[in-house]
C-alpha cells in the first residue's frame, strides 16, 4: 500500500512530533532513556515502570508485544500461539527472507504479530499484538493467518477478542496476498461477531494503510492510545493530493476522536482497567457480582 | 500515444503501427503507379496478422498494466446497458452524500433481478473530475453497502465491478473515516446470504478494490490488474525510482493470469485481441457469458453455503510454512 512509503519517507522528517520514526529511533537500550517528544532523561527502569509512558510529558513510547503483555495480562497466564508459523517469499524479492529473519531474531517473534490467549484481571480473553519492531508491523500471509487463527480461537471457545494494532499496512513483498489478508481476518470477525462475541480493537502508534482498513477499525468499540497516528492514507500522500498543509493533529487518535472514528482515547495508565471493565461489562452475570 | 484505427496505441503495439503504415503506403503507391505490389502487400499483411498475433498472445504484465489503463477501456457504465436490461442507477449512501465515483443500481440479468455496484472514472478530464478518477471517498464504499444489504433483503445476486486506483487519499477521506468505510464493507460483505460475484474489469488497486471484491467469485479480465500498490508506487518503495515501475510490474503478480495461477481468483474472462476497448460490444458479451455461468454455479446455494463458501475462499488465502 501505498501507506508503507510514506511512513519509510518520514524517517527522513524531523519536524512533525507524531511520527513513527522518532520512536523508532528511541528504543530504549541504555540505563536512561531520552524522550522524543520532551527531551527529558529518564531512567530506563522508571520508564518502564511506568509503561514506557514519559513521566514528565506523557509522551507515548512504542512498545514490544512481549512488553505489552507483560503489561496487560495477568502474571504467567498469557500463552501464545503459532510461534511456529514462518513466512514465505512467494514472490521472490530478493532479501525479502533474510529481512523477516533479521527482524525475527531482533525481536524474537516470529512474525510481526504474537498472539495467543491469557487472562485479564482474572478474565479469559484471546490476546493479538502487533509489534512494529517486525517490519514495521506490515500484515503478510503469516500476520493475516495468525490474527485469523487467534479469532477463530475465539469463537471456538466463545471469547472476547482485544487487538493491539500497530502496523504500516500490508507487507508489500507480499503482493495481493498481502492484500487478501484483510479480506481473511475480516470473514473471521464475521463469524466472531455473529456469535455474539466482543472485540475491541486498541489502536496504538501507527496504525495505517491496510491495517487500519480492516479488523483495526471494525471492533465493536475502537480505542486508541494518546497520540497515535492513525489513517488509511499516508500525511504526505494527501498533501501531495490535496495540495494544501494538513492541521498539525491531522491523523492522531485524539483528531479521529474529534470526527467519530473512536469510542475513546485512554491512557496507558489506564488501559488494563479499562479493557478489564469492559471486559466485564460483556461477561454475562458478571455485572451482578462485581 | 499515437492513434491507429482511432484507436489510442500504446508502446508494445508500435511494430504494428510502423508496419500497417506500412502496407497503406504500398497500397496508395499501386492505386497511382504503374506498377504492381500485391504480392509484396499480400506478403506484407501476413506478417502483420503473425506479428498481431505474436504480440497480443505474448502480453508482458507492464503490456497489460497499460491496457487496464488505456483510456477508451471500457468503464462500468459502458458495459451495464450492453450486459443488463432495466437499469435503474441508486444514489447516496443516506448520511453524507452521493459519490459519483461508485455507481450502483438494480438491474435484470436473464430475467433475474440483480444488484450492480461499480467504480466508475472518466473517460475525459471533465468526467474524471466529476468521478473523482473513479477513486472513492467513504460515502461511494457507504453507498455500495447500503445496496448491498438491499440486494440481501430482496435476495438478488450483487455484481460488483471493480476498477479503480484506490481508495482516494484526501483529508475529507480521512475526516468522514475511509479506512472504517473500506473495514465495514469487508466484514459486512463476509456475512451477506446472497450470491455476490466481484469482477476487475480495470485496475484494482489495493483496499480500494478489495472493498467490494469479498465475492464467493472474484473474476478478472484478462488485462485487468489487481494488486496491493500500483508499480509506479512499489518502484518507488523498493528502488527508490518509480521509473521502473515496468519491472516491478512484472515482480509483485498483478495481472489475472498471475492471480489465476495464485488461486485468488476463480476465473479469467479473455478479452477481444489487443484489449478490451477494440470492441466493447463483443467484450460485453463475453463478460455477460461469464457471469451467467457464475451464477449458474452460485443460485442454487443456500445463504448459509454461500457465505460458508465465502469464509473457506478467503480463510485459505496465504502463502506459509509452518
Amino acid at each position: 500500500m501505498a501507506i508503507i512509503r510514506d511512513i519509510f519517507k518520514r524517517n527522513k522528517d524531523s519536524k512533525e512530533a507524531t511520527m513513527p520514526s522518532k520512536a523508532a529511533k528511541d528504543v530504549p537500550e541504555g540505563l536512561m532513556t531520552k524522550c522524543p517528544n520532551c527531551k527529558e532523561i529518564t531512567l530506563t527502569k522508571d520508564l518502564e515502570k511506568n509503561n514506557k509512558v514519559c513521566p514528565k510529558c506523557d509522551h507515548h513510547f512504542k512498545m514490544t508485544a512481549h512488553e505489552r503483555i507483560s503489561g496487560l495480562l495477568d502474571a504467567g497466564s498469557f500463552e501464545s500461539m503459532d510461534d511456529h508459523l514462518k513466512s514465505e517469499n512467494p514472490l521472490g524479492f530478493p532479501g525479502y527472507a533474510e529481512k523477516v529473519q533479521a527482524d525475527s531474531e531482533k525481536t524474537g517473534l516470529n512474525e510481526a504479530v504474537l498472539t495467543g490467549s491469557g487472562k485479564l484481571q482474572g478474565q479469559d480473553i484471546v490476546l493479538a499484538v502487533m509489534d512494529s519492531h517486525f517490519r514495521m508491523g506490515s500484515m503478510g500471509s503469516v500476520v493475516g493467518e495468525k490474527i485469523t487463527r487467534a479469532i477463530e480461537t475465539a469463537t471456538d471457545r466463545k471469547l472476547p477478542f482485544i487487538i493491539f494494532t500497530a502496523s504500516g499496512g500490508a507487507r508489500m513483498q507480499e503482493g495481493v496476498l498481502s492484500l487478501m489478508q484483510m479480506a481473511k481476518t475480516s470473514v473471521a470477525l464475521k463469524r466472531h461477531s455473529n456469535e455474539g462475541l466482543l472485540f475491541v480493537s486498541v489502536l496504538t502508534h501507527p496504525t495505517t494503510g491496510g491495517v487500519s482498513a480492516s479488523f483495526a477499525s471494525v471492533g465493536d468499540i475502537n480505542i486508541a492510545e494518546p497520540k497515535a497516528l492513525i489513517g488509511f492514507a499516508g500525511r504526505r500522500v494527501i498533501e501531495q493530493t490535496v495540495r494544501e498543509k494538513l492541521p498539525e493533529d491531522f491523523q492522531t487518535a485524539e483528531f479521529l476522536l474529534d470526527h467519530g472514528q473512536l469510542d475513546a482515547v485512554v491512557h496507558r495508565a489506564s488501559m488494563q482497567n479499562t479493557l478489564s471493565t469492559i471486559v466485564r461489562l460483556h461477561t454475562k452475570g458478571a455485572v451482578a457480582n462485581g | 500515444m499515437a492513434k491507429k484505427n482511432g484507436k489510442k496505441s500504446m508502446p508494445f503495439e508500435e511494430p504494428l503501427i510502423q508496419l500497417r503504415a506500412k502496407i497503406s503506403e504500398l497500397k496508395e503507391y499501386t492505386a497511382t503507379a504503374e506498377v504492381d505490389l500485391s504480392s509484396e502487400i499480400k506478403s506484407l499483411e501476413d506478417r502483420f496478422s503473425k506479428l498481431e498475433e505474436e504480440i497480443y498472445e505474448n502480453m508482458k504484465p507492464w503490456d497489460r498494466v497499460q491496457v487496464a489503463r488505456h483510456p477508451e477501456r471500457p468503464t462500468t457504465l459502458d458495459y451495464i446497458p450492453l450486459i443488463f436490461n432495466d437499469f435503474i442507477e441508486m444514489h447516496g449512501d443516506r448520511l453524507y452524500g452521493d459519490d459519483a465515483a461508485i455507481v450502483s443500481g438494480i438491474a435484470s440479468f436473464h430475467g433475474q433481478p440483480v444488484t450492480i455496484i461499480g467504480h466508475q472514472r472518466g473517460k475525459d478530464t471533465k468526467e474524471n473530475v466529476r468521478r473523482n478518477f473513479g477513486m472513492p471517498h467513504p460515502e461511494g464504499y457507504r453507498k455500495a453497502l447500503r445496496l448491498m444489504k438491499q440486494a440481501e433483503k430482496f435476495k438478488r445476486p450483487i455484481i460488483c465491478l471493480i476498477d479503480t486506483k484506490g481508495a482516494y487519499p484526501g483529508k475529507a477521506a480521512e475526516e468522514r473515516g475511509q479506512s472504517e468505510a473500506i473495514a465495514r464493507n469487508l466484514v459486512e460483505m463476509a456475512g451477506l446470504e446472497v450470491p455476490v460475484l466481484s469482477i476487475v474489469i480495470g485496475e484494482g488497486g489495493s483496499g480500494g478494490a478489495l472493498a467490494l471484491g469479498v465475492g464467493n467469485q472474484i473474476l478478472m479480465l484478462e488485462n485487468s490488474t489487481f494488486s496491493v500498490i500500483s508499480p509506479e508506487g512499489a518502484a518507488s518503495i523498493l528502488w527508490k525510482d518509480s521509473a521502473l515501475a515496468q519491472t516491478a510490474a512484472e515482480a509483485m503478480k498483478i495481472t489475472a493470469p498471475d492471480l489465476l495461477q495464485m488461486k485468488i481468483i476463480e476465473h479469467m474472462i479473455p478479452e477481444v485481441r489487443g484489449g478490451a476497448h477494440h470492441d466493447p460490444k463483443k467484450q460485453a458479451s463475453i463478460i455477460s457469458e461469464a457471469i451467467r455461468r457464475s451464477l449458474e454455479e452460485l443460485n442454487g446455494m443456500s445463504g448459509e453455503e454461500l457465505v460458508d463458501q465465502r469464509y473457506r475462499k478467503f480463510k485459505s488465502i496465504g502463502v506459509f510454512s509452518e
